[in-house]
């Protein structure tokens, strides 16, 4: 695909509701590349853009699952193998008192998969997006809600779809370049 | 129904505002110069910090004997300094995340100085065993990690490796949590500032959000499971404190009560603590309508609760020493009641067990100045029982001829004051640098069509979800 000039087109709207009502009219109107940047989370509007589930989860499960296994392994290495040492009387292999640290780890691992998960899934850090080339964008951390249809969207027609944005009840519309 | 009783509530946020309200006046308080007061504080909490410097290097120069321990006594000031300070971190954790599973929204006004307090005060708490190692440039071993001392590896039976562990995981995901909630809201300065120093810095610290609907449902997939994992990590880390003490022999030590007893604690002081701060904060920095007299009061209720079952414990330690026969239980319980340090005991059992009683009267809950000397008095006597618990207990055990006695040094009693003027400095550095209320979550949380996702809410039918979302709006937007 020959890369566009234009990133998409975005349009700004005034309130949550506004977004998400324009949100599901461009679904119903056949657009299929949609985003949408508020200032705060709004209920319902990822399924109105068509965002599947996130796997994120899942990563933190296993995340966690190797905190818990490298966390036991830690101490059993050590006590039982490299170094073993009487204690007490106690078993090289004292598992119960490797309890806490095993746990401590898998909190450890698990949270740190969700927090470095997320952002390499939101691709964070990304110095450049073309959508802060739009001056007005500034308002999407404070007071706006913008949806923009990208480019990319087969159904993409410059003039077609401004017009389409600006009869979603569009405050404004701009051109976002790439 | 959830949404027919929240209405019935005061609204969290007073004075009916738009978001646009909300990040100019969040925003305000960064851009303004600071007030007399603001410096007049730093330049308290810096001097007590470089008071507290002094005697550290002090100390590490000379040697631990600068502090009053002897033989018998050997944990005493700088361990009650350490708990105590753990025990202030945990409100933090508690508002941030528990709170959070609990869809408590009121929590968003104080969450994010909450969460600060406890990086904080975990900061605090962490000095103490280092400066306690008496050669804290070797503070590294207590770490397992492959060496060229043996092999030599750490005691992993041992309740202070496990506190390594439990601390360090604490403070790098109280850490996360905080900055990971804390991008949204960089994004919106970063947004606000002018070209500048100010604009490139917080865009490079907000990793240039944009706010896309993308990044917020993981972002707030995100939050869920830090929350729930933050929520068992924070009942750990004080029952591993707890077992410092517990999985000694020592009687007034040894008890299985210890881990809960040492949570509700925790949480006790430190809501004392957050209120302590909200208090101060709101009046200083103008946030009258952000933290509004129903926060204190809903604080006050959570500092009753923990202050109950805290109160609980005291009383089923003493009934446990009796009703189990054993002399020397009996004798530690008696003796931290009349004993040489009877003074501690009964400072710690009015400041924990009588005066928070005065908060079952709503007119004491919704006095500020009230809750003020109340959570004041709360935190001398959460310390007060930190100081009860390990030297009533150590300084007369089982051999009358080791008996012995302990008093700080003034060198202790600096260290202490230094650990304050640290907290003090970076709360304030905190208020004056980074918006202190969570600007995208008060938004949420005003138009309730945002906020984090209520569970049952999402399993609701669309249409169903957006007529409740237009009466709940219509009153509040502007």
């Amino acid at each position: 695909m020959k890369k566009h000039p234009l990133y998409g087109l975005i349009a700004e709207f005034e309130s949550p509701e506004a977004l998400l009502e324009a949100a599901h009219g461009a679904r119903a109107g056949g657009y299929r590349r949609l985003d949408a940047f508020t200032p705060m989370p709004i209920e319902g509007l990822a399924e109105a853009v068509g965002f599947e589930k996130t796997r994120l989860p899942l990563a933190v499960l296993i995340g966690g699952i190797c905190g818990c296994i490298g966390g036991f392994l830690l101490q059993y290495y050590p006590s039982v193998m490299d170094y073993p040492l009487n204690i007490g009387g106690k078993p090289f292999n004292s598992w119960p008192a490797f309890v806490p640290v095993t746990f401590e780890m898998t909190i450890l691992a698990a949270a740190l998969t969700t927090v470095f998960g997320m952002l390499a899934m939101n691709g964070l850090p990304t110095p450049y997006h073309p959508v802060f080339n739009v001056p007005e964008f500034e308002l999407a951390s404070r007071n706006r809600f913008f949806l923009c249809i990208k480019a990319r969207d087969p159904q993409f027609d410059l003039e077609k779809t401004k017009q389409f944005l600006k009869d979603l009840k569009a405050r404004e519309v701009y051109e976002v370049e790439s | 129904m959830a949404e027919a009783h929240a209405a019935q509530r005061e609204p969290a946020i007073a004075g009916n505002k738009t978001p646009a309200d909300v990040t100019r006046e969040i925003c305000a308080v960064l851009d303004r110069k600071p007030s007399g007061l603001w410096w007049a504080g730093l330049l308290f909490a810096l001097s007590l910090l470089l008071t507290g410097g002094a005697a550290v290097t002090y100390e590490i120069q000379t040697g631990i004997g600068t502090w009053g321990l002897n033989r018998t006594v050997g944990w005493a000031f700088d361990i009650t300094n350490f708990v105590f300070w753990i025990g202030i971190g945990h409100a933090g954790t508690l508002i941030s995340a528990i709170l959070f599973l609990f869809r408590q929204r009121w929590r968003t006004s104080v969450n994010r100085s909450a969460e600060a307090m406890t990086i904080f005060a975990v900061t605090c708490a962490g000095m103490f065993p280092i400066i306690h190692m008496g050669r804290p440039w070797l503070a590294y071993w207590i770490f397992p990690y492959p060496n060229f001392r043996g092999p030599l590896w750490i005691n992993f039976r041992s309740p202070l490796a496990w506190d390594a562990f439990a601390i360090g995981t604490y403070f790098t995901i109280s850490l996360l949590f905080w900055y990971l909630g804390m991008l949204p809201d960089l994004a919106t300065v970063r947004d606000r500032a002018k070209p500048g120093l100010k604009k490139a810095l917080t865009g490079f610290l907000s990793l240039s959000w944009n706010g896309s609907v993308h990044t917020w449902q993981r972002y707030e997939t995100v939050y869920l499971l830090l929350a729930g994992l933050a929520t068992p990590l924070v009942i750990s880390v004080h029952t591993i404190v707890s077992w410092d003490f517990a999985t000694a022999v020592i009687p007034g030590w040894h008890a299985t009560i210890f881990p809960p007893y040492f949570v509700a604690g925790a949480i006790f002081s430190g809501m004392a603590m957050v209120l302590t701060l909200m208090i101060v904060a709101r009046k200083t920095m103008r946030l009258e309508d952000y933290i509004t007299v129903r926060h204190v009061e809903v604080m006050a209720k959570l500092v009753l609760a923990t202050g109950g079952m805290v109160a609980l414990a005291y009383l089923t330690e003493f009934f446990i020493a009796f009703y189990s026969d054993n002399p020397y239980e009996q004798f530690v319980i008696l003796n931290r009641m009349r004993g040489p340090f009877a003074w501690a005991f009964w400072t710690m059992f009015s400041c924990n067990v009588l005066v928070p009683q005065a908060l079952w009267f709503r007119r004491v809950r919704t006095n500020l100045g009230a809750v003020f000397a109340i959570s004041i008095l709360v935190n001398v006597g959460m310390w007060f029982e930190r100081f009860v618990i390990i030297v009533t207990s150590i300084h007369r055990d089982y051999l009358p001829s080791s008996w012995g006695s302990y008093a700080p040094t003034l060198i202790e009693i600096l260290t202490l004051a230094g650990s304050f003027g640290l907290f003090l400095t970076l709360f304030l550095l905190f208020i004056r640098f980074v918006p202190v209320i969570a600007i995208a979550e008060v938004k949420g949380a005003l138009s309730r069509a945002g906020g984090h996702r209520e569970l049952s809410e999402a399993r609701k039918p669309e249409g169903v979800r957006i007529a409740e979302r237009e009466t709940v709006l219509g009153g509040v937007r502007t």
